[in-house]
């Protein structure tokens, strides 16, 4: 018995993850939208460290 | 309004003298400029922007070194009609927790400081919880809580910051679109993973055939490939299943029924030769076919959607609110709201937005977005006035008899709606070539069988199932999505947005082309396009007409803009005959000739032959007189678009009619037919929407028929036409109604559209007959039993692999080198243009 027959099905499984993770992905909305997030991703939190409105 | 100019000129020149303004970054206007502060701003909305931002220790917006292109302008309303109950039960989802949330379309949103300020207005204003911007559909989704802050405030916030706000119409479609592209995309994605693992299978089992396997690894990886393809086929791949069974359910032939006999096929022969143990599996080839097929679908439909998208949004432009008058006094009102019996109030320069009668106030309207006529008409109190037209000289108060669908616009879209409906699909190149591809294939595939049962019985089966499998039209099924998408995404690029891949097949067959004149071979304005008389007089008429909003008076400032102000005094307007008043001691009279004969004492003379003169050249005739006598005469008219008659010209050459199909005075439309050099039988004036609607549908019967408009007058008739084409600055209704959208004014980018289809389809010729090719390659080689699995699994990509190439290749559509295809679908709308 060579350990194929092990590696494959094992193959398989770590496949099925990824596709299984993608599929979650797609289904809750990742890919709408490419562009916003990228632009998103340079600015700072809102909220913290900001100045408050001066009174 | 007036620092426009000043911007543009001086943003040209090398060496600005002005500094920029700190908040857009433009220059500043020299009369604008302040000394002694360390701010300078071009206008009063930019002003306001800083103060908000700088308040709220916003500063880092200006850290992002992305320039606004245009300075804040913002529109100054109140939104009101966004507090409304009818606004809200269309437009707001209620959230839990006693939120609320709504989706926006921005205008102005533009990069990357954009998406970072909007979604700061939660710091702004308390009460909004969250905004989240979708950059490239200029779409913001807004969650507040309504016992804190209303939606009317944060509406005027962004429209203070530079965004007017419109409510997005259209969630719905967009929600069943967006589930749909999700779907393809988990399909695309699965399918791609398992042909992936069933190619890397093949591999080790064609490398196996040349060196040597052992039985059972064969056996156990054909079992595994087995199991991959399953899923592969009956997961992603059902799509062409469900395609076929629709195809041979309404008998029209469609290319998923030859995939789908070759999909089963192969799988079919494999399945049972993996079970046997003997024979070629095939399914490597079925997943790799699942996979290419199901992406060249996707890569289409996206092209598709973006034009879809622009179309939509001009919808979410249109006009929102009403003024209306009652015994509370004055107030807006969502258009929804608007009831019959209403009195609005409306105010000149504003669009009517309920069929109604004059109750109150004279004024003269434009209806050429209904009847195409550039010619204002007069209305008086008791006259009835339509939703869509546009009150020009003076307010009015209207008391509504329609609204909404019943009203005359409302009824004009339900009949462009239905003409939509009933019209036939154009069957593509791809599919009528599918049925005989089944038809053929079937046969020799059935012929070998026998001969092979006659000759070579023990392979007979395989070798008729090999060429099933190997003549699949992967190739075929690939060569239309791919080379229309290549072609939708470089038109989109030169500012044409193509809707639907078959308007690029009706194209290549030249037939009709039906132009509306309105705003279509003409600028759709009132120019001052011919002035017989003396020099002197110019400085008095501009002095006369300078505080009047009649599109006369308009054409006459625009043409005269440089020429010295003067005074007038006991200026008099009359609707629908002239204006009068003294100027530097001097009475002057201009309007109509009767107007003006009347005025002068002269109507008992001999018309002027010049009236007929200016009649036949399509010309609104103007007359001046100084101290009761006439010095000068002026014609107006709506100047033809300088490409118009190359752009026809051309048309012609490429073996297309023609015709003129105006809403406008037929002695205005032989005018410009004539300047057009068009037949004088093919241009037929004073046709109301419906009579355009027949001409098309009649016109249909004998061939292709592309009807080009602007106006919602146009819009049924669009939608009833082979291939329906919504010019730039048009009405939404025929953006929405028209298969191909153009974004940029004029008639050259219909030549470039018309050329482009011809270009696309060359390719898709060249594609389909490659793709043949391959196929009779194939086939002969099965027929004579030399088709290996290995020899059929290279030729397989090979063919769609060249056929990807010459897609990506192929000259279709020049991108245009003021190409701006985002902005395109962002910016260029004619509502955005007109705001002030």
């Amino acid at each position: 018995m060579s350990v194929l027959f092990l590696i494959l099905p094992l193959a398989l499984l770590i496949v099925f993850a990824a596709v299984a993770a993608f599929v979650w992905a797609a289904r809750k909305g990742q890919f709408d939208d490419l562009e916003t997030p990228a632009m998103r991703a340079l600015h700072d939190d809102p909220g913290e460290g900001k100045a408050p409105p001066k009174g | 309004m007036s620092t426009t100019p000043d911007i543009v000129a001086s943003s040209s020149t090398p060496a600005p003298r002005t500094p920029p303004c700190d908040h857009c970054g433009l220059d500043v206007p020299e009369g604008l400029v302040e000394s002694g502060t360390e701010r300078q701003f071009c206008c009063m909305g930019c002003r306001t922007a800083y103060a908000i931002l700088h308040e709220h220790g916003l500063d880092q917006y200006y850290a992002f070194g992305e320039k606004r292109d245009a300075p804040v302008r913002p529109t100054g309303k109140r939104y009101e009609e966004f507090d409304h109950e009818a606004f809200n039960s269309l437009y707001v989802k209620p959230l839990r927790g006693g939120l609320c949330s709504v989706e926006l379309y921005l205008e102005g949103v533009h990069c990357s400081s954009c998406v970072w300020l909007v979604e700061r207005v939660p710091l702004l204003l308390t009460g909004v919880v969250r905004a989240e911007l979708d950059i490239r559909r200029a779409r913001a989704h807004v969650e507040w809580d309504p016992a804190v802050v209303t939606l009317s405030a944060i509406a005027q916030q962004l429209d203070v910051l530079g965004y007017p706000p419109h409510p997005f119409r259209g969630v719905a479609a967009e929600t069943m679109r967006r589930k749909e592209d999700r779907a393809m995309l988990m399909r695309i994605g699965i399918a791609g993973a398992l042909a992936a693992n069933i190619m890397l299978l093949a591999l080790a089992m064609y490398s196996g055939w040349f060196t040597g396997m052992e039985a059972e690894y064969e056996r156990y990886f054909r079992l595994v490939s087995l199991l991959l393809t399953v899923p592969a086929l009956f997961g992603p791949g059902w799509l062409f299943f469900q395609g076929a069974l629709a195809s041979l359910r309404t008998r029209r032939l469609h290319i998923d029924l030859p995939i789908a006999i070759a999909l089963s096929a192969g799988f079919t022969r494999g399945a049972v030769n993996t079970i046997t143990g003997t024979g070629p599996i095939y399914f490597d080839a079925v997943g790799l076919l699942v996979f290419l097929l199901l992406s060249g679908r996707f890569l289409q439909n996206r092209g598709q959607r973006a034009a879809a998208d622009a179309a939509e949004l001009l919808g979410s432009l249109a006009p929102n609110a009403a003024r209306v008058v009652d015994e509370t006094g004055e107030r807006e009102l969502p258009v929804e709201a608007l009831l019959p019996g209403m009195v609005m109030a409306v105010r000149a320069g504003d669009t009517f937005a309920a069929d109604g009668d004059v109750t109150e106030g004279r004024s003269a309207t434009d209806c050429s977005l209904l009847t195409g006529e550039t010619r204002p008409e007069s209305v008086d109190v008791g006259s009835r006035v339509y939703a869509g037209t546009v009150n020009l000289t003076g307010p009015l108060k209207v008391k509504v008899t329609q609204a909404g669908e019943m009203s005359r616009l409302g009824a004009l879209l339900r009949r462009m709606e239905e003409s939509a409906r009933r019209r036939a699909p154009v069957v593509q190149l791809a599919n009528s070539i599918a049925g005989w591809f089944v038809a053929v294939v079937l046969v020799v595939a059935v012929i070998a069988y026998v001969y092979g049962l006659t000759h070579d019985p023990l392979h007979a089966l395989d070798n008729a199932i090999a060429l099933l499998v190997v003549t699949c039209p992967c190739a075929l099924g690939l060569a239309t999505p791919l080379a229309i998408t290549v072609g939708i995404g470089r038109a989109a690029k030169g500012g044409i947005l193509i809707k639907g891949g078959d308007a690029i097949e009706s194209l290549n067959r030249p037939g009709l082309i039906l132009l509306d004149k309105t705003g279509t071979v003409t600028e759709g304005r009132v120019r001052l396009v011919r002035w017989e008389g003396a020099e002197h007089v110019k400085p008095l008429v501009a002095a006369l007409e300078r505080g009047s909003n009649h599109p006369i008076a308009i054409a006459i400032q625009q043409a005269w803009s440089v020429i010295p102000v003067l005074d007038a005094a006991n200026v008099q307007q009359t609707v629908g005959g002239g204006i009068e008043g003294d100027i530097d001691g001097q009475h002057l009279i201009v309007g109509s000739p009767v107007f003006v004969a009347r005025r002068i004492g002269a109507e008992d003379h001999a018309p002027d032959v010049r009236i007929e003169a200016f009649a036949e050249e399509g010309l609104t005739p103007v007359w001046i007189a100084v101290n009761g006598a006439v010095v000068a005469r002026a014609g107006f008219g709506d100047p033809v678009r300088g490409d118009a008659r190359a752009s026809i010209d051309r048309l012609r050459a490429l073996g297309w009619r023609v015709a003129l199909l105006s809403g406008d005075h037929p002695a205005v439309v032989r005018g410009t037919a004539q300047l057009l050099g068009i037949d004088l039988a093919d241009a037929t004036g004073g046709a109301s929407p419906e009579d355009k609607l027949l001409r098309v549908e009649d016109a249909r019967t004998r061939g292709t028929v592309v009807m080009v408009g602007d106006g919602v007058n146009d819009a049924a008739a669009i939608a009833a036409a082979t291939v329906g084409v919504g010019v730039h600055g048009g009405a939404e209704a025929s953006m929405s109604a028209a298969d191909v959208y153009l974004a940029r004014p004029g008639l050259a980018p219909l030549v470039e559209l018309v050329e482009g289809s011809r270009r696309t389809m060359l390719v898709i010729r060249n594609n389909i007959l490659f793709s043949i090719a391959y196929n009779v390659l194939g086939a002969t080689l099965a027929l004579l039993g030399m088709l290996d699995p290995l020899i059929a699994a290279v030729l397989m990509p090979m063919s769609s692999l060249s056929v990807v190439l010459t897609s990506w290749r192929g000259h279709t559509f020049n991108a245009v080198a003021a190409a701006r295809c985002p902005a395109v679908a962002r910016t260029d709308f004619p509502v955005a243009e007109a705001a002030p």
